[in-house]
């Protein structure tokens, strides 16, 4: 009885001598810290994406109250909003963005750009594209082997097994950039968020000429230039054979929508524009009637030359083309 | 019998067309050179659409110190300049000509003629070879004057000769070393006086005994150069491991470059190269390419022109078989699987291999269950699996560390491994990436100083 009163006895006097050892030890040692720190971590979303450029919230939180100028310091996740209320916390200038989201440009689905060979190394874009141009006959196109959903740390992007290409879920996106680094392509872009998830763009980034892209697929940008002429806003520039609609310049208007022969533009969230308002020209009837004659109308007859060459072409070359690379699946 | 101190291994040799004699291809209609055939710049074109060339006329400028001039492989006209798919279907600057008769330019000695002597100092030998544009025919592909050009400070000891040929399949170094050893062992010599040495080295593997044979014979009559046979074992015919076997002394890790342990190294299709630009004032516009598979009709060695459609080649040796199958620019360890056959035979393209079934697939890879096969097996002692992990988690300063731009990419630790990793495509990713970090370091660090 008396061992056991004594060992308890003893853990009590090490416990409380250890207690204030540290007490004393903890005073003297103390790192000041400005608890403002503290504050704005915890108004930041604490998602650790790296999204900022620090390696975590605290790294940023850190540099929000230490620099005076915070006006080059954004948290994509948190948007707008909770950098003003960081800004008016701190009593600083807020850096104002418009809220982003991350966009594919690729269209190139299973049915419309054909596997030309089966890849079969380690599943993985970044590597892939470091061995090769990837299992169709695209230099430019999305590879997909899903780094960027590997890469996505808000369950953002999926791939979809029907047309082989990542998808965005806008919703979920916070424009953090991570997919924009981990694609080795280069085909994915942060551009401005439209209400409603509208969106207008063009779906590809394939700087090859007009017949190598028909050849390889048929929902490629050719950089013919009819979106050009038809956009009132100059937001659309084509530029190696590819065009770009500049994303603050655009109005949605969708003319070009209708205009690519390809459907190389995309649009989200939004129906068509009504066929031909103005003149009721005779070759604008239908969407599909309306593609084919555009390839064949005046203004681009060189290119379609080589365009329709182009599109007879694999008919003849596939077959040796299939059989080559690779195992066939 | 000699070999390199660690790692390595010993895959099926399969050398198919070992007993073929290397026959002729017929001219193809149409050729398109590449402007990089070669590590370093790309060659500048010096023609444009329309023009007439002759055969082993100079159509692209070395574009820099490390780059190589490159020649026209067959007369005719030039019909683009442009981009054109290459073997892995990315797009590559190269010079179409479409072939008209076989006309060539002025000064090249085309005869069999041996010819021996060689008056020239070292200096006009190393012009002569720049002049050829001639590059490491092993597949390396790098420029052979920038090689032979020994920095101040440092001294060549001996010039070794790869007749090695560890990949498996490929026989063209092996032909040639039968049907042209005097030539070759004339090449040595002219090496030997262009760097300044008086020993010269042939190491060939002891499963072409009748190589080894044929060049012991002639060596005897050419004081200094000796033939040195070795085991087999692959990835003997990598340079460092090649300096290892013969000399015993190990290369540092890079940047040390083999002439800091005194060796130059060529390979026995580079050294007949050197022969005929030095003797016979011939550009490198033709090569042997080994045309092989177990699928494939009749496996060949071809004589063949620069810029010829891969297609062509499998033509001549049969065609592909119906079967799915892989053709591999090179030979099944270190080549690379194409996707356009269409693409040319350039420089350092030793061989083409068809794989058929199971021999084109890779297994379902599993978990790494550290077994450490791939440690034992790599030749630069590293560690792949490491590296490999590494690399997947981005963790770039760790394989820097982990030395693995050492990487020799021979594929050692991906063949032997248990689970079926790939780790080499891993470890090659993670190269390229170190490589570009080193680069953009030491562009960030030049203009401080």
């Amino acid at each position: 009885m008396q061992v056991l009163l004594f060992t308890i006895l003893t853990l009590c006097a090490l416990g409380i001598l250890s207690a204030v050892i540290l007490y004393f030890v903890a005073q003297k040692f103390r790192v000041e810290e400005d608890p403002r720190i503290d504050e704005v971590e915890k108004m930041l979303p604490g998602a650790n994406c790296g999204g900022c450029g620090f390696a975590g919230c605290r790294g940023m939180a850190d540099a929000l109250v230490k620099q005076d100028d915070i006006s080059n310091l954004f948290c994509p996740v948190g948007g707008g909003d909770c950098m003003k209320a960081i800004a008016s916390y701190l009593g600083k200038a807020a850096a104002e963005k418009q809220p982003e989201v991350a966009t594919v440009r690729c269209g190139g689905t299973c049915e419309k750009r054909p596997r030309t060979n089966e890849y079969n190394g380690a599943r993985s874009c970044a590597v892939a594209a470091s061995l090769y141009v990837g299992e169709t006959g695209c230099a430019y196109g999305c590879l997909g082997f899903g780094d960027c959903v590997a890469a996505c740390t808000f369950d953002a992007i999926r791939m979809n097994p029907q047309t082989g290409l990542p998808e965005v879920d806008p919703d979920k996106c916070t424009a953090c950039g991570a997919c924009v680094k981990a694609c080795p392509k280069k085909i994915i872009e942060l551009r401005k968020k439209w209400p409603k998830n509208r969106a207008v763009y063009v779906s590809c980034v394939s700087k090859d000429k007009g017949a190598v892209v028909m050849k390889a697929c048929k929902a490629g940008c050719i950089g013919c230039g009819k979106c050009v002429k038809v956009c009132s806003f100059g937001a659309i520039i084509v530029e190696n054979n590819l065009a770009y609609i500049d994303p603050q310049k655009c109005k949605l208007c969708r003319k070009c929508v209708n205009e690519c022969p390809t459907g190389a533009i995309r649009l989200v969230g939004m129906d068509p524009l009504p066929k031909e308002p103005k003149t009721p020209a005779a070759p604008k009837a239908a969407p599909a009637a309306e593609k084919s004659a555009a390839v064949k109308s005046a203004p681009v007859a060189a290119k379609a030359e080589t365009v329709k060459a182009a599109a007879a072409a694999p008919a003849t070359e596939k077959p040796a083309a299939t059989q080559t690379p690779s195992k066939e699946s | 019998m000699k070999t390199f101190p660690m790692g390595g291994v010993h895959p099926s040799e399969n050398k198919l067309s070992s007993a073929k004699p290397i026959e002729v291809l017929p001219l193809p209609e149409v050729v398109n050179v590449p402007l990089a055939q070669h590590i370093g710049a790309p060659a500048v074109a010096k023609v444009a659409k329309g023009d007439k060339v002759l055969a082993g006329q100079l159509i692209a400028e070395a574009g820099s110190f490390m780059s190589a001039n490159i020649h026209a492989p067959v007369s005719g006209t030039v019909t683009a300049v442009d981009l054109v798919p290459n073997g892995q279907g990315l797009r590559q600057m190269m010079i179409t000509i479409k072939r008209e008769g076989d006309e060539w330019a002025e000064g090249i000695d085309r005869s069999e003629t041996l010819v021996r002597e060689c008056t020239l100092s070292s200096q006009e030998i190393i012009a002569r070879i720049k002049e050829a544009g001639i590059v490491g025919m092993g597949g390396a592909t790098f420029p052979t004057h920038v090689k032979l050009s020994i920095p101040a400070g440092k001294k060549a000891e001996c010039v070794i000769i790869n007749g090695v040929e560890c990949e498996p399949y490929l026989t063209s170094d092996h032909r040639m070393m039968l049907e042209h050893g005097e030539e070759i062992v004339v090449g040595v010599t002219i090496l030997m006086k262009a760097v300044g040495v008086e020993r010269a080295y042939i190491g060939i593997e002891n499963n072409k005994p009748d190589a080894i044979a044929h060049l012991t014979q002639i060596a005897a009559s050419y004081p200094g150069v000796e033939v040195v046979p070795l085991k087999v074992r692959y990835p003997q015919g990598g340079e460092k491991q090649l300096i290892a076997a013969v000399t015993g002394r190990q290369v540092p890790p890079p940047p040390a470059l083999p002439i800091d342990v005194g060796a130059v190294v060529c390979n026995v299709s580079t050294t007949y190269a050197v022969y005929r630009a030095v003797q016979k004032r011939m550009p490198l516009v033709e090569r042997v390419v080994t045309v092989t598979g177990k699928s494939l009709k009749e496996p060949r060695n071809l004589l063949t022109r620069m810029g010829t459609p891969v297609a062509t080649l499998l033509e001549a040796a049969g065609g592909l078989p119906d079967a799915v199958c892989k053709v591999i620019n090179g030979g099944p360890m270190m080549g690379r699987a194409m996707v356009d056959l269409a693409s040319p035979v350039t420089k350092g393209c030793s061989g083409i291999t068809v794989m058929t079934g199971r021999d084109a697939e890779r297994r379902t890879a599993s978990q790494c269950i550290k077994c450490a096969k791939c440690v034992a097996a790599c030749p630069m002692g590293l560690e792949p699996y490491y590296l490999s992990k590494m690399t997947q988690k981005k963790r770039w300063d760790e394989v820097e560390a982990s030395m693995i731009t050492s990487c020799i990419e021979c594929g050692c630790c991906q063949s032997t491994c248990p689970a079926y990793l790939p780790l080499l495509d891993w470890v090659r990713l993670g190269k390229q990436t170190v490589m570009g970090i080193i680069r953009s370091r030491a562009a960030a660090g030049a203009p401080k100083k």
